[in-house]
Formats: structure tokens, sequence, C-alpha cells
């Protein structure tokens, strides 16, 4: 009956289950008249024509114990919708969701707040529709203030906060529930740099201390660099599961595959056959470390002849970072005829961790056409810092 | 998560404490008055009928048995106030859900504390109102302290029973907003079928309506608040209990509603996110 089952042994192969959703689906009326009203229905002898949508059909997801878990997939399809069923705001219309331990949801901020009370009023008002005792809310009410960073207006009536005040209460408060299983949804742009980082710090704390956070977002690099696991959603259904580096590639590779090159663009589109990325060992591969050497080699076939060879390095937003072509090289090369290769031998590679596409073009007098390119990704040993680039350089100091 | 069932609403009690403030600190400000609009309200309305009742149509005064009170304005107010809760408390609690749509479809609560604390916002009005009641009452040589606890116990039944028809009501007007709509032809009615403006005693046994005798006494006798207002005036201006077959009515009625009401929200609570 009641699909939301309370636990303490969620315990499967060992590992601890936070949550745990089995075989969950949730259907929605997709209304194409929609009676609201007594008189329509009365006089149309039904209240509603819909069409029946399934959010989720038949969903299996278990989140380990004090793990960061990513839900990441298309718009609609249905990852919030998980996200909501998990928090208990929308009920599965069959399966089971079993969670163990305390649960919060941050979908929004500052979801009851009320315009004409102060700050303070507020904080305690959101603090108990939030599951918090007024007592507990005592004690962190000074944290929770200062962590917003508007102690200064915490008196006025949140009616003339700006969204961004606003919005910073009402995480402090949500944030500060400590609950041992935090659900957020897309929240995570939240006020100025400095800001960010102390959410940042709020979140490496909540993991320290065990918590399991499960988060629905489309930044991939977010996911990237937070998730340890993840779910790739498709139409409600799931596509893809597992350690949250092969799902993402899974996800990018489905919605952005790399671009192949285009059949009739050009005379010269076929001068270039492949381009592969080695390692520092030369070993081909597609998985590079940060700051390690590289070798980007591009294999010509001479069908027409090109002057110039070149790769640009996208990010996966299609943004152009770096490129090189063969007209730097200290001494003249091409035109390439014929068959063979050109190498672009790099002494430290200077992206940081993500995933980019390299992509080759060839230059002949007709101009310039695109070859074909790929995916890869880079890894680090290093924490992330959230940057693509790294700034390369020699410190020195002086003083007087 | 550690309830399977929609929780109880005691076990929030420090949600439904503060939903309660909300509405009763959201309720005037901005207003130069404030608070004392909730006193004005029901003076105002208490002049207004005292006007038309005691100087126009000249009707006579009800006299309080045992109390011999016999002042029209607080006899009316003894059935004006608990009156004044119940309409407030039901077209408060009847939009409190379609009005916290955000809050529903953002956040996980027990959403039957919006009801329940647009309520209770009004028992503290009535709270307040009837202890200035209380006042006026002994101003006018009416005792009323020794009869408080039994107007206690009477206003926790009256609670109980608004609270049941708050819940069923806020929670079809999720699926039929024309519940809001409707209400206000409803307690017009219920009002004049409630023995406010008059005594109860005025009611006829029966009339003839269109060549059919119809047992008035008998079907006004159904309406919940009958018993209620009785109760409220045997205890403040007659200064006697309420009879026993009006306390068995109050009792039934509150046990009788609250039960329906909480049945009827916790069934149709699971798709308020959805249907908002």
């Amino acid at each position: 009956m009641d699909p939301f089952q309370p636990t303490s042994e969620a315990v499967r192969g060992g590992t601890l289950i936070a949550i745990r959703a089995e075989g969950v689906s949730k259907r929605f009326k997709l209304f194409k008249e929609r009676n609201q009203t007594l008189k329509h229905t009365l006089l149309r002898g039904r209240r509603a024509v819909y069409e029946e949508f399934w959010a989720l059909k038949d969903v299996t997801v278990e989140v380990p114990q004090g793990s960061t878990y990513g839900l990441i997939g298309e718009n609609g399809s249905g990852k919030s919708t998980l996200l909501k069923c998990m928090a208990k705001i929308l009920y599965p219309d069959s399966g089971t969701i079993t969670v163990d331990g305390s649960i919060s949801a941050l979908l929004e901020l500052g979801a009851g707040f009320h315009p004409e009370l102060s700050g303070r009023e507020n904080v305690f008002l959101n603090g108990a529709i939030l599951g918090l005792s007024g007592n507990y809310l005592k004690d962190k009410f000074d944290q929770i203030v200062e962590f917003s960073g508007i102690e200064r207006f915490i008196d006025t009536p949140v009616k003339n906060y700006s969204s961004g005040m606003f919005v910073r209460l009402g995480f402090s408060v949500a944030i500060n529930v400590e609950p041992d299983v935090l659900l957020i949804d897309e929240i995570l742009a939240v006020g100025d740099e400095e800001f960010q980082q102390k959410c940042r710090d709020k979140f490496d704390e909540l993991k320290n201390r065990g918590s399991t956070i499960i988060i629905v977002s489309h930044s991939m690099g977010m996911v990237r660099n937070l998730c340890d696991h993840a779910t790739w959603l498709e139409h409600g259904m799931v596509r893809g599961q597992g350690v949250a580096s092969d799902v993402i590639t899974a996800y990018l590779d489905h919605v952005n595959p790399v671009a192949e090159p285009a059949a009739n663009l050009g005379l010269h589109n076929d001068s270039i056959e492949s381009v592969n990325l080695f390692d520092g060992s030369g070993e081909a591969t597609a998985r590079l470390i940060s700051g390690h050497p590289a070798t980007i080699r591009i294999h010509y076939r001479g069908a027409t002849s090109a002057n110039e060879l070149g790769v640009d390095i996208c990010s996966l937003e299609g943004e152009k970072l770096m490129g090189a072509t063969t007209s730097q090289a200290p001494s003249p090369m091409g035109p390439f005829d014929g068959r063979g290769y050109v190498e672009l031998i790099l002494s430290g590679l200077p992206l940081l961790p993500g995933i980019y596409d390299l992509k080759s073009f060839s230059k002949t007098e007709s101009g310039r056409g695109e070859g074909p390119g790929t995916r890869f990704e880079v890894t680090s040993t290093d924490s992330p810092t959230g940057a693509l680039i790294e700034l390369k350089g020699i410190w020195r100091s002086s003083s007087a | 998560m550690k309830r399977s069932r929609p929780e109880g609403l005691l076990a929030r009690r420090d949600l439904l404490v503060n939903l309660t403030l909300r509405e009763l600190r959201g309720k005037y400000k901005r207003s130069a008055l404030g608070w004392a609009w909730s006193m004005i309200n029901p003076i105002a309305t208490m002049l207004i009928f005292t006007l038309v009742f005691k100087v126009l149509l000249k009707l006579p005064n009800p006299i309080g048995n045992p109390s011999g009170l016999q002042v029209f304005a607080l006899f009316l107010l003894c059935g004006l106030l608990p009156w004044n809760f119940l309409a407030n408390s039901l077209s408060g609690s009847v939009t409190s859900l379609v009005g916290n749509a955000g809050l529903i479809k953002k956040v996980y609560f027990p959403r039957s504390v919006l009801p329940a604390a647009s309520v209770l916002s009004w028992v503290v009005h009535l709270l307040i109102e009837l202890g200035i009641l209380s006042i006026a009452m002994m101003l006018f040589g009416n005792f009323v302290l020794p009869w408080l606890p039994v107007a206690i116990l009477i206003v926790v039944l009256q609670t109980i029973f608004v609270m049941g028809v708050g819940l069923g009501l806020s929670a079809i007007n999720v699926y039929f907003r024309d519940v809001e709509h409707f209400l206000g032809i409803f307690i017009l009615l219920w009002f004049y079928s409630s023995p406010i403006i008059y005594p109860a005693s005025l009611i006829p046994d029966s009339r003839v309506i269109l060549g059919m005798k119809v047992p008035i006494k008998a079907i006004l006798d159904l309406n919940p608040m009958v018993h209620f207002i009785g109760a409220y005036r045997a205890v403040f201006y007659d200064l006697r209990m309420p009879d026993a077959r009006s306390i068995a009515f109050m009792v039934g009625y509150a046990a009788l509603s609250f039960t329906l009401g909480w049945t009827l929200f916790n069934r149709l609570q699971k798709r308020f996110a959805e249907e908002l």
C-alpha cells in the first residue's frame, strides 16, 4: 500500500543502501480538457480527458550510503520526478522507495518564505517546514545567518530582499538541516563565487559526515566532479547506471556524438584519414592525464593535397579552447601528398580534468575542411579545481 | 521518514505552531490598526445587528436563565463569536492548500498542517474575543469565571468539529475549485439556520410549506451549530451547564466530522502535488 517503507536494514552485497527505489513507476495525466469545476464535470459526465504519460517506468536505483549520486538525463527524462518521489512529494503509482534515515530535499530555495515576515521569522518558519525542531533552530540560528551572509538584513521583511539574498537565506536553512540523505535539484548555481565556495565546503562536510547526496543536474562537469555513482534516465527508464564517469561518458556520446566528417562538405574533407591520441608511453588512448606528455597524430591520405593540417580542442559545449596547425612549425611542412602522418608532441597537457573533443581540419587553396574528431577524457591525480585549462608559469618573488 | 503513514498533526507541533504564527502575523501586517481589527470586526457586526434588531425591529431582550441578564448585544456576541470562528476558519482553510501550492510542490511535510494552522489561528482569535466577552459579561454582572473551564471544553469540541470540516473542504477544493465559491453561499444559509441573531426558542416546531407540514425544529436540530451556540450561551449568558443532549451532539459531531475529514484528506492528499 504505502510506497514509503521505513527500514533500518537496507543492506545488499555488504554495502549499506541509503535509498532504494525498486520498480518505481509514476504516471501523469496529460490533460486535453480538464474540468476543474463541478459544472464541467457534471455537464460532460467526466472529470477530464487525458492521455497517460509514464514519467517513470519500472525504475530501480540503489544509492549506497555515503555516496554522492547523480541523476542525469535530458529534459523530461523523469529524473526530477524520481527525485520528487524520493522526497515524498509525489507518490509513485507502483514500486517502493525505501529510505534509511532522515531525508531533506532542496528543490526550491526559500519555498514557504512569507514575504511580509522578517528573515529571522522566516528562518524558524522554513526550518519547521523542513522538519527541524524549535530548539534545534535556536541553537543553529547564528550559524544559519552567518552562512547566508546577510546578518544586517535578518530583521527586514524578506519581500525587500534581493533575489540573491532570498535564495542564500533559503539555502542556508536547507543545508543546515544536516540530513542523512540530501536531495538536490539544479540549485548549486546560487550566489557569488564566495558563497558557492561555502556551499562546496558544506557539501564536503556533509559527505565527510557520511551523508548521502543525490543530485539532479544538467551540468555534467558538476556531476563528474561531485558524484561517484550515477543513473542515466531516458524517457522514464534507466538507460545507464554505475560509476559516474562511465555513465556520463555514455550519456554524452549519446546526446552529443563526436562530429563525424560530413560526407559532402567539400573537396578536401577526405584529406585526413584519422586523428589519434597517445599518452607519454606511446599507447593509443582516449584518457590522458593532466600535465603529462601526450601526442596528437593526424593521418593524412593524399586524395587532395592539403597545405596545412591542424587540430582544435573544444569543450563539450562546442567552445574552442585551443588549437594548433602545421603552419606554426619552425620549418615549413607540407603540402601533404600521399599517405603519412604528422604529430604534435605535447610535453605537458595543459587541460584540467574533464571531457573534451579533439577536431581535426585541413586547409587547401580553396579553403578549410573539417576532418574526423575524437572525444577524450582528461583525469588528474589532484583534486578538481573547476577550471578547464591550467595556468602554467614560474613564480618569482622580489621584495625591497 | 520514520513513519509510513501521514504523520499525525501532533507529531509536527513545531511546524503547526510556526504556520499558525505565520497566519497570525501575516494577517494584519501593513494595516494601521493591526490586531485591533480582530476586535473591530465583531464589535462592528454586533453594533449593526443591535441597531437592526433592537432599534429598528424592537426585538424583545432574551432573558438569561438563571442569570437574569437582559442585554441583546451580549446575547448576540455569544452566538456571533463562535460563528465567526467557524466561518473564518472554513474560508481560511478551504484555500489553504491551493494558496500554498508552491510549498506543496516543493517540500514534503504533512499537508494537513496547512488547513489545521488556518483553523488554529482563528482559535487564537476566538479565545481573545471570548476573554473580552467574559470581561464585558462581568461588567454587566454576569460572573462567568467559574464557567470558563466548561467554555474551554466547548472551544475544544468546536475546534475538532471545524478542523474536520476544514480538512475535508480544503482537500476537495484542490480537485474542484468550486468549493471555495460555493462555501460563501453555504455559509450564508448556515448563518440564518443557526440561532445567532435570534434565540433558539423562536424556532417553531413545524410550518406548513407548499402544503406540506415541515418539522422545522427537528430539521434545524441537526445543525451542529445549534448545539455549539446553545452551549456557549448556556455558559456565558445563562450561567449554567449545557444540557446533556447538547453535549452529546457536540461530542458526536466533533468525532464524526474529524473522522470523515481526516479520512477524506488522507485519501486525497497523495495527488495534491500533481493536481495543484
